[in-house]
């Protein structure tokens, strides 16, 4: 039998459905990959027993001829969902022993369709950060080096542990969230398929937040149908998150058939960046010929807020978190630390439960949201979010689907932009101003740099189209035939 | 504007220029964002859910419920409502604030401008503007005398649905801010909004009070936070207005701060200045959508809404032709006014007489006779030891002349002491008025026999010897004769 690990969602499902293999065979395959691949630092908490609990309970179902729909497949989820029973960290020292007595909904729907918990994945900080630099837990390795200096990359953030872990073959499907860009971005520089949905698809209930307005669970798997399957069983509304959208999550699977005719691509010309490497705006180029070989029609499209869509951004979400981010205060639950009286008690408690860089986003939306410059920064960056959505909402006027590069780089060598956070902020170019409008947006490996390192592409669609989005990802990703893979480095380190 | 107090002080005349926050419990099972219950009193941290609780990744989901009263409160003040409000954060660090930051309502209020009129003691009406009403979340409450050396919190309150009422400076007086406290909190039992439990927490005030010579800007304010009864409000404002006058006068000003009240010492102290204040940082909550409802959902409640007490009170005077201090009585409790009206109907039953000709005496023995007696005893009229049929009785018999005035008073007493109906006292006991010309004609003749003296007396021209007579009559008879008869008969004869 060949290594299940190297089976994809769509694959283990139908295998452990068909009888192929048992669940308890394919989540032990996995069990034992994530113990093989520590060296990546991809799992804060490994949760072997209870995924073996889970898979014999899906053993159980499939005997009695009753699967559900992922019966069986073992899914990686980010540290940032709450776990009932298992510590949920949010990649935070002031979380560190923190275990929930709730699951989120987003995971509790998995669970119900069949998923089993493999464990919980590393993470920046509260999901702040774009190389999974910032957890309390140590980065994360991607999977993928160089071929030419064989030096450690960053696998994108905030959701590295998630994308590591599926591109390693850890994991055949994770799930982590999008605020920015924190599925999408360590997607492309893993070599994966990341894909956030539309702001209100999935429940925000039980997921530590980040940035409410914003923040938006979603899928990591290496295909595109697998991304569709997981989806389908993450999504759906949710009475406890007012921000859910009451409509029904439609079958995502089903929308991929192969069949991009007529769909019309926007090509938005503000995404063409002075200083853009070569290799990213000739894949893209390639992108659009490979979906018009395909039968789609290309479109250039404006979108002119684009420039002022990261500056908004780092606005809005750090205001957002500035508030979020106050219950963590050492009263009730997490880090305390000992303190002469109140005042001291918040301020060594938070000084050393949070890390550099969610302090300073802390600091920054603290700022945005004062008197006297709420107006000029929170308002402002508000109303250049409705300006984009409506660049947006034009544009799908004429155009189905828009197509852009998911970041303005391959990863990067590990530690490289560590110090320079506004270079480190420039990697969600691509990806924010989608996330400021609400959008669904996919990333798909399209190829790979010179030096080897994997390539994406992102599509955006409508609000709600999710269905469109996949079908035109399924047949870029058919059309690109990315079938490179890491080397396992990391299994003789680990041996 | 006439008759608003004013304080003389050394540099000439002031008024003060109060404004109030009433912040009104919602009457509902459970808190505005999250399903726990809201009982008041029950243990520590034992209604308390994951979402008051600020947990990790928590969200808050609007209380319908709630939403329906602060429209029927709206309403009940006469307000506009709006059918679009917006929910922010305001962010502060405390203990007893699990997430950090309190969900209310800024820019964006459910409610906007209305009024409310006060009923003066000299019979004239004041109108009041009220600003706004917003919805926001109660915070836990900090215990700092449980132990010596750290402080406990209870979360019971935290997340329970508050209605925070805000006046516009319109207050003139101690006496008016006590009426308009009062009025509101009638409105908000009336509505069946808020249970006006000063007592018990479910109604508190801030009150904002300046000083300024007539005609004068406004001057500084402080405010005094969260007092929480009448009689607190009353010296807080008294004590403030003192206060302020002192300072300026003495060469100094007023700073613009929050104070709290001292009940022990009917004191205010200063907590922080502005400069210390918080910057509560408000803004939109992103986990809640813009609260939008229909005009449609605004009429339904309308047409829910009971008879409030300015119409009740209008009605009153005119249905029952009662004085208008009377009917402001008989509405300040809803119950009173229901008790008032059911005895009316059931007295006329019995009398056969008209609402409008016994509604007076109905009045009467309510507000000097029965609700003295419940104050004094602690009852509420809900736990009147006699209800409105057996006193409706009592009414009866004085009305068709069976007993007077005087005896009527007596059987009442007799009613509350034993439980017994008016007619089994009154036959028992045989206090039947006694109306018989012929009867009351020989006791007549032979007091008048016997007081040679008064008789002389009252002829010589000294009148007043005509109550002797009717006193005496009236102790013959053990108070049973009709004292209109007595009077005609004895007129006669003297």
């Amino acid at each position: 039998m060949a290594d299940l690990t190297d089976l994809t969602l769509a694959e283990a499902r139908d295998g452990v459905r068909s009888g192929t293999f048992s669940a308890t065979e394919l989540t032990q395959a996995h069990i034992d990959a994530v113990e093989g691949a520590r060296g990546l630092n991809a799992f804060i908490t490994e949760t072997p027993e209870r995924a073996l609990a889970m898979a014999a309970d899906s053993d159980a179902r499939v005997a009695a001829n009753d699967p559900r729909p992922m019966e069986g497949v073992p899914i990686a989820i980010k540290d940032l969902f709450c776990t009932d029973g298992v510590r949920t960290t949010a990649g935070s020292h002031i979380l560190e022993n923190f275990t929930p007595p709730y699951e989120s909904s987003v995971t509790q729907n998995i669970w119900d369709a069949g998923g089993v918990l493999l464990g919980k994945t590393n993470l920046d900080e509260f999901a702040m950060g774009s190389s999974n630099e910032n957890s309390f837990f140590g980065p994360v390795e991607n999977p993928w080096r160089a071929a030419d200096d064989g030096q450690s990359r960053v696998p994108g953030g905030s959701s590295g542990g998630s994308a590591a872990a599926v591109a390693a073959n850890i994991a055949p499907g994770a799930i982590g969230t999008d605020t920015g860009g924190s599925i999408r971005q360590p997607a492309a520089f893993t070599g994966i398929v990341g894909m956030k949905p539309t702001y209100g698809r999935c429940s925000r209930w039980g997921t530590v937040a980040f940035a409410s307005s914003l923040d938006q669970a979603g899928p990591m798997t290496r295909t595109v149908q697998d991304a569709a399957i997981l989806l389908e069983s993450m999504a759906g509304f949710d009475a406890k998150d007012s921000t859910s959208v009451d409509i029904a999550a439609p079958k995502f699977e089903a929308a991929l058939t192969g069949e991009v005719k007529g769909l019309k691509i926007g090509i938005p010309d503000e995404y063409r960046l002075d200083g853009m490497p070569s290799e990213i705006e000739a894949l893209w180029t390639q992108g659009a010929e490979w979906l018009r070989d395909a039968g789609a029609e290309i479109v250039p499209v404006s979108l002119p807020m684009t420039q002022y869509a990261l500056p908004a951004y780092y606005i809005v979400a750090p205001a957002e978190a500035s508030s979020n981010l106050a219950r963590y205060d050492g009263i009730r639950y997490g880090l305390r630390e000992d303190a002469e009286d109140l005042t001291d008690l918040y301020e060594t408690t938070r000084a050393s439960g949070f890390g550099g860089e969610v302090q300073r986003r802390i600091l920054i939306g603290t700022y945005a949201l004062s008197a006297g410059y709420y107006d000029a920064y929170y308002l402002k960056a508000q109303k250049v979010r409705t300006r984009i959505a409506e660049d947006f909402r034009q544009a799908f006027e004429t155009v189905d689907v828009l197509l852009t590069p998911t970041a303005p780089s391959e990863a990067f060598v590990a530690g490289s932009k560590s110090d320079d956070p506004i270079a480190m902020y420039l990697n969600d170019v691509f990806t924010v101003p989608g996330s400021m409008a609400g959008l669904p947006g996919i990333s798909v490996p399209a190829g790979n740099a010179a030096n080897g390192l994997p390539l994406g592409l992102q599509i955006l669609a409508k609000p709600f189209d999710e269905q469109t989005l996949f079908r035109a990802a399924h047949v870029l990703e058919m059309a690109a035939g990315v079938t490179a893979r890491p080397t396992q480095w990391w299994k003789e380190a680990g041996a | 504007m006439t008759g608003a107090p004013t304080f003389e002080g050394s540099t000439g005349t002031w008024e003060v220029v109060i404004g109030l926050e009433i912040h009104a419990q919602v009457t509902s099972q459970s808190k505005l964002f999250s399903g726990a219950a809201t009982g008041f009193g029950a243990e520590p941290n034992t209604q308390v859910s994951l979402v008051d609780a600020a947990m990790p990744g928590m969200l808050p989901v609007i209380n319908e419920y709630c939403v329906e009263q602060a429209v029927r409160t709206g309403l009940g003040l006469k307000a506009q409502i709006n059918l679009r409000s917006v929910f922010d954060r305001k962010n502060y660090f405390y203990p007893d604030l699990p997430q950090g930051y309190q969900i209310s309502q800024f820019s964006d209020p459910i409610v906007g401008e209305g009024t409310i009129y006060l009923d003066m003691p000299d019979g004239s009406q004041r109108a009041i503007g009220i600003e706004r009403l917003h919805l926001e979340q109660d915070a836990g409450k900090s215990l700092h005398d449980q132990s010596p050396t750290q402080t406990y919190v209870d979360l019971n309150r935290s997340g329970v649905a508050l209605m925070e009422i805000v006046s516009k400076p319109d207050l003139r007086s101690a006496e008016e801010a006590g009426l308009y406290v009062r009025k509101v909190r009638t409105i908000l039992r009336y509505l069946g909004t808020c249970d006006g439990n000063m007592d018990q927490g479910s109604m508190r005030c801030d009150v904002n009070v300046s000083v300024r010579h007539p005609g004068d800007e406004l001057g500084t304010r402080a405010e005094v936070k969260n007092i929480n009864s009448v009689r607190f409000v009353h010296q807080a404002i008294e004590f403030e207005t003192r206060r302020q006058i002192e300072e300026i006068e003495g060469g100094g000003t007023v700073a613009l701060e929050t104070r709290r009240f001292d009940p022990k010492d009917g004191v205010t102290h200063p907590m922080r200045s502005k400069e210390e204040a918080h910057d509560y940082r408000y803004f939109p909550d992103p986990d809640l959508l813009p609260l939008v409802f229909t005009q449609g959902f605004v009429n339904t409640i309308k047409d829910s809404l009971p008879e409030l007490p300015d119409e009740k009170k209008a009605r009153f005077e005119s249905e029952y032709g009662i004085s208008a201090a009377n009917a402001g009585v008989l509405v300040a409790e809803r119950a009173k006014g229901d008790f008032f009206e059911a005895l009316v109907a059931s007295a006329s039953d019995k009398s056969g007489k008209p609402a409008s000709e016994i509604g007076q005496d109905c009045a009467n023995i309510l507000i000097s006779d029965l609700f003295g007696i419940l104050n004094k005893q602690g009852l509420s009229i809900d736990q009147s030891p006699i209800d409105h049929r057996s006193l409706a009785g009592l009414q009866a018999l004085k009305l068709d002349g069976t007993i007077s005035g005087r005896i009527a008073k007596e059987v009442f007493v007799e009613m509350l002491e034993s439980g017994k109906q008016a007619e089994d006292i009154v036959e028992e006991q045989g206090l039947r008025q006694v109306s018989d010309t012929g009867e009351i004609d020989s006791i007549i003749d032979k007091i008048i026999a016997d007081s040679p003296k008064q008789l002389a007396g009252y002829k010589a021209g000294k009148e007043n010897l005509f109550g002797y007579f009717v006193g005496q009559v009236m102790k013959a008879t053990g108070g049973k004769a009709n004292p209109q008869v007595v009077n005609e008969l004895l007129k006669k004869k003297l």
